[in-house]
């Protein structure tokens, strides 16, 4: 090997995962789901399931997060992929089944759904975006936008006196005896992010154990509807979502305890 | 032979399970036979009704307007399927239970003290087989033995402390039914 | 297999479990609450999937997800539940995922009543959902003709890949008659190449309604419709009796065709020339039956529990070639024989005083 050979010698350090397709994704500049698509890939990769894990999209602008991940996937109605998931995963207990869904479809239209997934202890995992708003439909008021908040259906900020308050979903399932793993992490840092993977791994983990409900939420930006830049966006995330929506575990079965030590 | 047969009384005068035991009861015998709970016009309000059609050739509508027999556990019940019974049909009534006497002269009447009969027996619940036996005797749909053998079978081991009562109470509606003359 | 007495909900759920059904998710509501009963006794012994779910909402998507993997699912409810269902009806007929459902009909519109009705017929022969499809539909009028459509609707739902509703009405829901059931089949564990099982060495497979090509949606929308004509040209099921040198035929499907059926027959024993056409595909529509009999009778006599539904099927297929009466009752109330009987006389007096 010559010197020059050695010092050209290929060190993959970074690389897309083979559960991403290597195709542009639709997301916006500053948009925080290629982060997390990214961060379901490579835990899926390490966990070596990728081809026995079948992704349920959402509605909303996740709709086509199929056409990213590289597995088997289907497209559910809106705030139904919980329930999709349930069928998939009675059929199929040995396969890995998850969910990808944002605010509007886990915390409106599905809330139903999301939370009798969650209480019969169903064994799958759900990765739940909070942006505080609808994207798609191009900024509208979201259960989880936050008071004050200015979006399309909102345009004065919203008033909680009218519009009631928004809904902090992991405290919630948290209460189901089913839930297993129910914890929010954020993703506007990479300290942020490199724990989120973390907790998005445990919920894997407790799912292939057999451990019942896991859920991830993640806050999350929206830059094109919050109006800001993508720096802009990721402050917004930390000074005005993180104190509304606390981070950190909100359930952890004793079961899953020990996932948590192992590195 | 095609008869139309309701069923009629009180919740827990166990008028849909003799129902049922009739069209197991014909099964047996290899009859076309249909079961349906209250079902159709004029046919609802509080009390308990099955129709049963009982024939040798399949059965086209399990609904009839007019039954070709009543069998009647209560006083409601009379009130509604007397003017129903089409003429000549057969009506047998628990007059343990009647506030009034029918009144209709064109068809056969039987009257029996079916629930002060079940009483003596020992259990006021078995009113309905010995309403089952009078029946019999008036409309021969099925053998006698097929509905013992049948009895024992539905009751089960679950229910066999069960079997001697009815059947004394099928024994004791027979005996009714023969020395009640139908009244034409 | 003996012949045995069944109640027509439990014969259905039995039918189904032996058709090999390997996951049932559904929601209470009278009058077929009894087949959900029925599969929470023996889905669970069986080693299969059984949910009692949180709405027909959720069950009907269960059941999309379940049929996903190429596994045969059903749910099935009454007529309430059928209007919550049609959105995941829509996304199953778009995705192409064979799947079952009963729709034991009751008294509407609204929360109506628990009595027999067949006020569901435009719902699931025209509008099941948003968009351009139709189910197959098929129609019993006795317990063992629901017990074999029940076989039959999975064979279809997964010949043609196509969602399958077995309709009937309160009334075969609660009746019992003799019947024989089929022998148990075990559950199919060889999945479609379409299914949802894993990426292994293979390119991912994707179950998804959606398209936002308006020109590649056009052809998904060719490809269905294309689907549907083969249906409708392979798919046409009906019974008749008496038709031969019949001048009136009565119309009458499920159980309104079987209580037609007794009045026809008296009709006949007066030497009236009546005849009955029984359709058992409700989609398809017999219309290639009933097109040939208008050209060969003098009047049709449709029969319904509804306020006239399927009389547009059959005025439709005769093409104005003879008149079409309809006789219908509704809110739950089950029409006798007389009732119809009184109908055939009314109509055939008139047709013969005419001659």
């Amino acid at each position: 090997m010559t010197a020059v050979e050695a010092l050209v010698e290929e060190q993959i350090v970074y690389q897309r995962p083979e559960s991403l397709l290597e195709v542009p994704t639709h997301y916006c500049p500053g948009c925080t789901h290629g982060i997390a698509h990214r961060i379901v890939a490579e835990v899926l990769d390490e966990l070596g399931v990728r081809e026995r894990t079948i992704g349920v999209s959402p509605v909303g602008c996740s709709v086509l997060a199929y056409k990213y991940f590289n597995m088997d996937g289907a497209e559910a109605a809106h705030g139904r992929a919980p329930a999709m998931a349930t069928g998939i995963k009675r059929v199929m207990p040995d396969h890995v089944v998850f969910t990808y869904q944002g605010d509007g479809d886990l915390a409106a239209i599905g809330i139903g759904e999301i939370i009798h997934t969650a209480t019969r202890g169903e064994n799958i995992t759900t990765i739940f975006i909070n942006n505080a708003i609808y994207g798609m439909t191009g900024g509208q008021m979201a259960p989880t936008t936050l008071p004050g908040q200015r979006t399309t259906s909102s345009v004065t900020g919203r008033d909680v006196e009218t519009t009631g308050f928004p809904i902090r979903m992991a405290e919630m399932l948290a209460g189901m005896t089913g839930s297993a793993y129910v914890v929010r992490r954020s993703l506007h840092n990479v300290k942020e992010i490199n724990r989120a993977k973390q907790a998005v791994r445990v919920a894997f983990q407790a799912q292939l154990a057999g451990l019942g409900f896991s859920m991830v939420e993640l806050l999350s930006s929206c830059p094109t509807n919050w109006g800001m830049s993508a720096p802009e966006a990721m402050k917004w995330i930390e000074d005005n979502m993180v104190p509304y929506y606390p981070l950190g575990d909100y359930k952890v079965a004793d079961a899953v305890q020990p996932l948590l030590k192992r590195k | 032979m095609h008869e139309e047969i309701i069923f009629a009384g009180f919740g827990g005068q166990g008028v849909m399970f003799v129902g049922q035991l009739l069209a197991y009861t014909a099964l047996a015998e290899e009859k076309h036979v249909t079961w349906i709970p209250s079902y159709g016009p004029e046919m609802r309000g509080g009390t308990a009704n099955c129709t049963v059609v009982v024939s040798d050739e399949p059965i086209g509508s399990p609904v009839c307007k007019h039954p070709s027999v009543a069998v009647i556990f209560n006083n409601p019940s009379l009130e509604k399927y007397e003017a129903m019974v089409t003429p000549g049909g057969l009506l047998v009534v628990n007059s343990s239970m009647m506030v009034h006497p029918p009144t209709r002269t064109d068809l056969e009447v039987v009257m029996l003290p079916a629930t002060a009969t079940a009483s003596e027996i020992g259990d006021v619940r078995v009113s309905n087989m010995i309403m089952l036996g009078a029946m019999l005797i008036h409309r021969a749909l099925v053998d006698r033995a097929t509905v013992e053998h049948v009895l024992i079978e539905k009751l089960g081991t679950r229910k066999a402390h069960l079997q001697a009562i009815n059947l004394t109470a099928f024994e004791r509606g027979i005996t009714l039914g023969q020395t009640q003359q139908a009244s034409v | 297999m003996a012949v045995e007495l069944l109640k027509g909900n439990e014969a259905i759920a039995e039918a189904a479990i032996r058709a090999g059904l390997e996951a049932y998710f559904g929601y209470p509501i009278t009058p077929q609450t009894e087949i959900l009963e029925h599969m929470a006794r023996r889905m669970p012994d069986l080693g299969r999937a059984f949910i009692q779910a949180e709405s027909e909402v959720a069950s009907i998507n269960m059941v999309y997800g379940a049929a996903c993997t190429g596994a045969r699912a059903m749910t099935s409810s009454s007529s309430p539940g059928i209007s919550l269902m049609q959105e995941g009806f829509s996304y199953i007929a778009c995705s192409e995922v064979p799947c079952v459902v009963v729709d034991v009909m009751r008294g509407g519109p609204g929360l109506g009543n628990i009595d027999p009705s067949q006020a569901d017929y435009f719902q699931v022969t025209r509008s099941a959902g948003h968009g351009d499809f139709h189910a197959i539909v098929l129609a019993p009028a006795s317990v063992q003709e629901a017990i074999d459509l029940m076989v039959e609707a999975f064979d279809l739902a997964e010949k043609y890949r196509t969602l399958v509703f077995v309709v009937a009405d309160g009334l075969l829901g609660q009746m019992m008659e003799p019947a024989q059931l089929p022998p148990m089949k075990p559950v199919h564990k060889n999945r479609p190449d379409w299914a949802l099982t894993g990426a292994v060495n293979r390119e991912p497979n994707i179950i998804t309604s959606l398209e936002l090509n308006a020109p590649a949606l056009e052809e998904v929308n060719l490809r269905l419709q294309a689907k549907l004509a083969e249906i409708r040209k392979h798919e046409q099921r009906w019974a008749e009796l008496w038709t031969d040198d019949a001048k009136l035929v009565v119309v009458g499907y499920g159980m309104s065709g079987r209580i037609a059926q007794t009045a026809v027959k008296q009709a006949r024993r007066e030497g009236m020339k009546v005849g009955l056409l029984r359709p058992i595909s409700l989609w398809p529509f017999p219309e290639k039956r009933l097109s040939t009999l208008a050209d060969q009778v003098d009047a049709f006599l449709v029969i319904e529990m509804n306020a006239g539904q399927m009389v547009d099927d059959v005025r439709l297929s005769a093409g104005g070639q003879v008149p079409v009466s309809f006789y219908g009752r509704m809110g739950g109330v089950v029409p006798v024989p007389e009732e119809i009987y009184h109908e055939i006389t009314t109509l055939y007096e008139k047709l013969t005083s005419g001659e």
